[in-house]
């Protein structure tokens, strides 16, 4: 990988092998659950990177759900007694 | 054999040190340990990040002023994860200077719109035969790095190098944060429903 970055940086941005995306590609291909449920080898990188960019949208909402909850559960509780009930059980 | 001059030679090892720091990321053997799925996906990284979030979260309480509101929750989420990251990859380092420079940078840009279009309305008609004949992959291109903070400029290896690290980072954020709305939820309602008159009299 080192020496693969090093020529990169030396060809400028506009020569990256093929080869370098693919294996990147497949890379991320390993991350997305839904490519990864699929099983099938020949996605291409268009369907990869589209769902990349659903993925992490997805995530993003995901968090602001759950800010949204914890907001919420933090005004209604006593903040000392909550702190200490998780710290308690993160520790066992 | 290097860590043992280093530890003898205390004003040597801050060279050394420094000196590792450039050529670390260089070398093959410490980087893929670092980035990718197993930095983000052991327990114990995960159970750090829930404590620094719930300190973070209670020192928000703390001042009444704003109270917790979803945005400021979803912010110091953002910061702790950003920290946790220790400044070794490209969308942790935006998050934590995009908030000091979030106002500056909205001023500019829209000086920079303005300026923009007082210049650009004359030439205009030159040049969107151009700018439409992107390939569609480069256009998902785009949108990937909107999607990841501060990645706009960056080649495409190394935004899918980030982009790997950012989806791992964000998974661990997720589980933490579920797992401390769980925890909260039976925190109120075990004391809602056992400790009311106690916390009370703790109180008076």
């Amino acid at each position: 990988m080192s020496s693969r970055r090093s020529r990169s940086r030396q060809s400028g941005a506009s020569r990256i092998s093929d080869d370098q995306i693919a294996d990147l590609v497949s890379r991320l291909q390993q991350l997305i659950p839904e490519i990864r449920n699929r099983r099938s080898d020949k996605v291409s990188a268009s369907k990869v990177l589209q769902e990349t960019c659903n993925y992490i949208r997805s995530l993003h909402r995901e968090v602001d759900d759950l800010s949204d909850r914890l907001s919420e559960l933090l005004e209604s509780t006593d903040s000392d007694s909550a702190q200490a009930a998780i710290i308690r059980s993160l520790l066992m | 054999m290097a860590e043992s001059s280093s530890i003898s030679n205390p004003d040597a090892n801050s060279n050394l040190s420094r000196k590792r720091r450039k050529i670390e990321p260089k070398t093959p053997a410490g980087a893929p340990t670092e980035t990718g799925r197993p930095r983000w996906q052991n327990d114990v990284e995960q159970q750090i990040y829930s404590l620094k979030l719930v300190d973070a979260l209670c020192h928000l309480r703390r001042p009444d002023s704003a109270a917790a509101t979803s945005r400021a929750v979803r912010n110091a989420a953002d910061q702790v994860l950003a920290v946790s990251a220790r400044g070794k990859t490209r969308w942790s380092r935006a998050i934590l200077t995009g908030r000091l420079s979030l106002r500056l940078a909205h001023i500019n840009k829209k000086h920079k719109k303005a300026a923009k279009r007082a210049a650009v309305g004359e030439s205009r008609t030159k040049k969107p035969a151009v700018q439409k004949k992107l390939p569609p992959l480069e256009k998902k291109v785009k949108v990937l790095s909107r999607l990841v903070p501060g990645c706009r400029k960056v080649s495409l290896p190394n935004l899918l190098e980030e982009t790997t690290d950012y989806i791992a980072a964000l998974e661990m954020q997720v589980k933490a944060m579920t797992f401390l709305t769980g925890l909260l939820n039976g925190a109120v309602s075990s004391s809602a429903a056992a400790g009311g008159d106690s916390s009370l009299a703790d109180r008076g």
